[in-house]
């Protein structure tokens, strides 16, 4: 009874043309218009445009030319670039030690207290709250390496110190670390709790009825069930801190001695200061790159422990 | 009467290394947490009521030259922080309305229209996700400098924040994601009683999708709340910046006191509004795992 849909015959195209109109189809164009332009100006442009400055001579002045591989072979082999990379390792591999167990850790024992949860929860995401350019200023402060610095002050009620902290070659990555898992573990936190409001708590009675241990419970029964989060957080905590740029940048601009330059901070100087647009462009995707096969490595290591 | 167990059991809670360890461990995380959640805000309150030299000489003491009530009025006039704030203001709102308006739009038509070039859409906007974004960074900036076929420089306009916002892929899928899960049924009923596309969007989609649109706004105020390199970047006229550009300039040639007070008051907005809508603020992080995953 109903002529649900129109003759498929489209014997001219001004016909189909019309099909095409009256089943919506402009109004799907006009829909996907703001999708598709922002896009292209914003994210496939650029990435295109990425690749192919990094074959590029550009300073924005004379028109670019094409050079070939020449940016490539600079950036690599910049005597800076060995050292940022150790660096940048340094900072993934410091933070990934003291910053990934913190929130996880917190997040387990929160989700214990059924009551004052909610307290641990509001207090440990405030550092959060504070935008994170803030945060680093008032911690440089407290990073004074003068003996009435906040932090030196504090240790020397323990007869400790002082410490030179952002002044020392050693100290300097540690510290920015240090500040990074302040501000960044309650926002994690909150996502592992949420993560564990959806663990079977059946499994604790049966493990516990087979004489496992608290620990041994957390251990075998609580972290299984949310390791698919953990995994997907663990790669993209390695993703940000591989392309970690405001606190090294605020806290030292890379020094002392270039001990906290990473990989982001020297392609911020090839580009912005010395106006060099191929070579950052060539060091930005050689990092991509890295990170391209870092994930599919670290998906293929993970994937026998992986939910899916 | 049903009630959740946890890791630890009521036979646990009776041994009494669990009955005196579990508080003792409490009360030591409650501290640990509270001296470094609360301790640096406090410490900044009082800082941005003292003197220069009471907090360089003791900055552990409790003004020992009395309070300095002046320091506020005089960060508030004198480093215009008023004006940073209201700049960050007008980001995070102009890039929460853009990035809404193309999510939502977007998402319609891949999930709901869904034409038949929509797959190749959804792929390509998919494709970017697994790209870091350090890829674009330098290209963006040129493009903001010379929008291509426009010929507009985008640099020193807040649209130059606003729009690349809005190519937030993660936002789109979510959003989506979302969409997908609303019975077709729905959509079908609203079509035979006559609705438009448009009047689809507007009165069935959208008033459905409340919860969603509430979590991707909250992360995008949040994000560019945050952001400090691309402001950095493309606003380098003093007057557009946002507080976090501002501030690191504020701090090089201001007197500490004022600089301290400077940083209360740009902590202080958003401490607050977090410990008014902290429920929402915590349900909408804690939903953004969910969605990663």
């Amino acid at each position: 009874m109903f002529q649900l849909r129109t003759p498929k015959s489209g014997r001219s195209s001004a016909r189909s043309l019309a099909t095409w109109y009256r089943s919506g189809g402009l109004s799907s164009v006009i829909f996907a218009v703001p999708l598709v332009l922002t896009f292209l100006y914003f994210s496939w442009g650029p990435i295109v445009r990425g690749l192919v400055l990094s074959f590029q001579k550009n300073n924005l002045v004379a028109p670019p030319e094409w050079v070939g591989m020449a940016n490539f072979s600079y950036v690599l082999t910049d005597p800076q670039l060995p050292q940022a990379a150790l660096n940048t390792l340094y900072f993934c591999l410091l933070a990934l030690i003291f910053g990934f167990p913190v929130p996880l850790f917190l997040a387990v024992f929160i989700s214990e207290l059924r009551k004052t949860g909610w307290l641990y929860n509001v207090i440990s995401y405030l550092p959060a709250v504070v935008p994170p350019v803030a945060a680093i200023l008032l911690w440089k402060f407290f990073y004074d390496p003068s003996g009435v610095g906040v932090f030196n002050s504090i240790l020397g009620w323990f007869g400790l110190g002082p410490f030179a902290w952002l002044n020392s070659q050693s100290l300097a990555m540690p510290a920015i670390v240090l500040e990074a898992t302040w501000a960044g573990a309650g926002a994690t936190s909150i996502i592992y709790l949420a993560a564990l409001t959806g663990v079977r708590t059946e499994l604790y009675e049966a493990a516990e009825l087979d004489g496992a241990g608290i620990w041994k419970r957390v251990w075998h029964v609580t972290l299984p069930q949310i390791r698919g989060i953990i995994l997907i957080m663990m790669l993209l905590q390695l993703i940000g801190t591989f392309q970690v740029f405001t606190e090294p940048f605020l806290f030292t601009g890379g020094g002392p001695n270039n001990a906290t330059t990473t990989i982001l901070l020297l392609i911020y100087r090839y580009a912005f200061i010395n106006g060099d647009f191929g070579a950052a462009t060539a060091l930005s995707v050689l990092l991509a790159g890295v990170l391209c096969v870092l994930s599919v490595v670290y998906h293929l290591l993970t994937r026998r422990w992986s939910t899916t | 009467m049903s009630h959740e167990r946890g890791i630890i059991s009521t036979a646990d809670r009776k041994r009494s290394v669990v009955q005196y360890g579990l508080p003792a461990i409490q009360v030591l995380l409650f501290i640990g947490v509270l001296i470094a959640g609360v301790g640096p805000l406090l410490w900044l309150l009082k800082s941005g009521l003292s003197t220069s030299q009471d907090i360089l000489r003791g900055p552990m003491q409790l003004w020992p030259s009395g309070i300095q009530w002046q320091n506020i009025p005089d960060a508030w006039n004198r480093v215009q922080i008023g004006s940073y704030l209201g700049n960050t203001a007008i980001i995070a709102i102009g890039s929460m309305i853009s990035t809404l308006f193309v999510c939502t739009t977007g998402a319609f038509v891949l999930s709901v229209l869904r034409p038949k070039w929509g797959p190749i859409i959804t792929g390509a906007v998919l494709a970017t996700l697994f790209l870091p974004g350090v890829i674009s960074l330098v290209p963006l900036y040129m493009t903001i400098l010379k929008m291509p076929l426009l010929g507009v420089n985008l640099q020193n306009t807040f649209w130059a924040v606003w729009l690349p916002q809005a190519a937030g892929a993660f936002n789109i899928l979510v959003m989506k994601r979302y969409f997908d899960a609303i019975p077709r049924e729905l959509i079908e009923a609203a079509r035979i009683d006559g609705a438009g596309n448009l009047r689809l969007f507007t009165s069935l989609v959208l008033p459905l999708s409340k919860p969603i649109v509430g979590v991707v706004a909250l992360l995008t105020v949040i994000g560019s709340w945050k952001d400090y390199l691309w402001p950095l970047l493309v606003l380098p006229d003093p007057r557009l910046q946002p507080i976090s550009v501002a501030l690191p300039r504020v701090a090089e040639t201001t007197e500490i006191s004022l600089q301290m007070s400077a940083l209360f008051l740009a902590v202080l907005i958003p401490v607050v509004l977090f410990l008014v809508f902290q429920k929402q603020f915590l349900r909408g992080v804690g939903m953004s795992g969910g969605i990663k995953e």
